[in-house]
């Protein structure tokens, strides 16, 4: 059975007002699971109600098959790790990391070795005497991890902790997050509006939308068979066409674009006649010089160069402008040419037409 | 250029507006003349020793003192929780009780005083002590609401829950969190709230009494008998006295500090 159920569960600021609604998650025991979505989408409420500061409307939260519902968050022993990092600005690294630990009444010996050994493990020994002012985003971040771990939580909560940091350290903590959650198997889960973040951190991730979760999937499976275009849009994949199923066979279905027609993986189940929308990564197109199967006719825009790969913009008549990324080595392509844009039917995903 | 010489002109009138009476009053205390005179003849500490022989002025500073100490504490004692959860809490009828601490600065302190007078003393409820007390409480209570508050607001709500999360209790989460990092804040308080209760005059008038009354209310019966320095004298001491507070503060919590 699941470590962390969440089941049906309905959150609010409101009555009956909710923003995140009817809600199933579960979490194994030891897994990294990440909530992805825009902002507004629920996910940090999911994870404050699964801590216990908002109240669960409707549903269960069940952690270790105990009902959490009812008690209060100061008796949940959950971790929690802010984006603003959340220290107690008057007390010093040592003191912050033991305040866990002194509510808990450990004697103050086993205190010392705990916050010393937890500092050690994030990389924080030698900061024990300074004030988190004096420590950079980077540092306080590894304080509130050690703060948060250091107590032997049941849970690890991480409401979007590397936001705060510039781009370069960010990736340099995702791979400490991992190793970290790793060695410690601690059961977590992590709330990012980043994908690049959550596919690299995460056993695997959900990404939700307007309070839903849309898919629930590791993140491999995410990134390379979407099941809603919603989905497919996070994890990178741009739509550009319009149009009808004429045909379907057994994995490709063809659909029918103004007078041409293209195949594609049909994410879900379809029937001819029924109005799709085709998505596919810019770095999945080719250029030709020639009309080739599953290929668009289109004129050459604009040239963008963006180091490993260029970008080209391609205006294709009836359809619109489409973003192509060409490695830069094989990026001959010169504005105002007029190409063909072809695509892999295996890297060109329909979904259904909402209306 | 000209804009330069219209900023100093400004500077100027400031000063000579704000400190300027301040410094003829400093100078009229050391005068030798028997009336308050400017600018001073000759030099003489004799006023100075006079006030702080005067029983009746070291009577009416100790009421001041001891009612200005126990106003500003009572109105901690009160304005903390208050501060406290105006600044952290939504509840029904928040709107209403953010008014009322607001209402004794907005309702004349001659009326307050007047209704105080009323209430607690020609009805006999409370003795005069303790109906001055009420009323200097009342009177600082919205300072101290008002400061606090704001200096709770600073603290991001994330830092309690990160304590809630460890494991800490709304109360401890209080005393070991909220309290520590709004020091600044409650001792600024206390010295708006005590500052503002010594000087108090209007709700002091109505409710002083036989025997009991306050250093302001002396030094203006003083004024009305007597036109000598002393009043000149006390003045500059309890200037000092004042700027010596504040001063000190500042140093122990940093000027950027102060609110």
């Amino acid at each position: 059975m699941a470590f962390l159920k969440l089941e049906n569960v309905s959150v609010g600021y409101h009555k009956n007002e909710f923003v995140v609604k009817d809600l199933a998650l579960d979490v194994e025991r030891g897994e990294f699971v990440s909530l992805l979505g825009p902002s507004g989408c629920g996910k940090t409420t999911t994870l404050r109600a699964i801590a216990g500061f908002l109240r669960v409307q409707r549903g269960r939260i069940v952690i270790n098959g105990k009902v959490y519902n009812n008690i209060p968050p100061n008796k949940r022993n959950i971790g929690f790790v802010f984006q603003n990092y959340a220290l107690f600005p008057h007390l010093n690294v040592f003191e912050n990391v033991a305040f866990g630990l002194k509510i808990r009444r450990f004697p103050k010996d086993v205190i010392k070795k705990k916050v010393s050994e937890v500092l050690e493990f994030v990389g924080l020994k030698g900061f024990e005497e300074r004030l988190p002012s004096q420590l950079s985003g980077g540092q306080q971040q590894r304080v509130a991890i050690a703060r948060a771990i250091v107590v032997k939580p049941d849970l690890l909560l991480m409401d979007e902790p590397l936001s705060n940091l510039d781009a370069k350290l960010r990736i340099e903590m995702r791979a400490e997050l991992r190793r970290m959650q790793k060695e410690l198997g601690i059961t977590t889960v992590y709330v990012t509006h980043d994908q690049a973040e959550a596919l690299s951190l995460s056993d695997r991730v959900a990404v939700m939308n307007q309070g839903k979760i849309e898919q629930f999937d590791t993140p491999e499976n995410l990134f390379l068979n979407p099941k809603t275009l919603f989905v497919a849009k996070f994890v990178g994949f741009q739509d550009f066409v319009e149009g009808e199923v004429v045909d379907v066979e057994v994995e490709l279905i063809t659909v029918r674009v103004g007078n041409t027609t293209l195949r594609a993986r049909s994410m879900n189940r379809s029937s001819p006649g029924m109005k799709v929308i085709l998505v596919a990564r810019p770095k999945n197109f080719e250029i030709l010089k020639n009309r080739s199967t599953n290929s668009l006719k289109g004129e050459i825009v604009s040239r963008i160069f963006q180091g490993d790969n260029i970008l080209y913009v391609v205006k294709v008549p009836n359809v619109g402008y489409l973003k192509v990324e060409i490695p830069v080595e094989n990026a001959k392509w010169q504005e105002r040419e007029a190409v063909f844009l072809r695509v892999d039917p295996e890297n060109c995903l329909a979904f259904p037409k909402e209306d | 250029m000209s804009g330069r010489i219209f900023v100093y002109i400004m500077l100027a009138i400031a000063i000579i507006f704000l400190i300027g009476p301040f410094i003829i009053i400093f100078a009229a205390s050391f005068s030798e003349s028997e009336v308050l005179s400017f600018p001073p003849k000759g030099f003489t500490l004799h006023w100075f020793k006079k006030v702080i022989t005067m029983p009746m002025f070291i009577k009416s500073f100790e009421t001041s003192l001891w009612l200005a100490v126990l106003a500003s504490l009572l109105a901690l004692l009160f304005g903390i929780p208050v501060a406290y959860v105006l600044a952290r809490f939504d509840f029904p009828g928040k709107r209403f009780v953010e008014i009322l601490t607001t209402l004794p600065v907005i309702i004349p302190q001659m009326v307050a005083g007047l209704a105080l007078l009323r209430i607690f003393i020609i009805m006999g409820i409370f003795s005069i002590k303790t109906t001055l007390l009420i009323g200097h409480t009342a009177i600082v209570l919205p300072f101290a609401v008002r400061i606090i508050s704001s200096s709770v607001l600073n603290l991001p709500y994330s830092i309690e829950e990160a304590a809630i999360s460890l494991g800490a209790s709304r109360f401890r989460v209080f005393v070991n969190v909220v309290l520590p990092n709004t020091t600044v804040g409650i001792i600024s308080a206390f010295i708006l709230t005590f500052i503002t209760s010594f000087n108090n005059v209007p709700i002091s008038l109505f409710l002083t009494g036989p025997g009991i009354s306050t250093l302001p209310i002396v030094m203006m019966t003083y004024m009305e008998y007597y036109y000598d320095p002393s009043i000149a004298a006390l003045a500059t001491l309890l200037i000092l006295i004042t700027l010596g507070v504040v001063l000190t503060m500042q140093k122990l919590l940093g000027v950027s500090k102060m609110i």
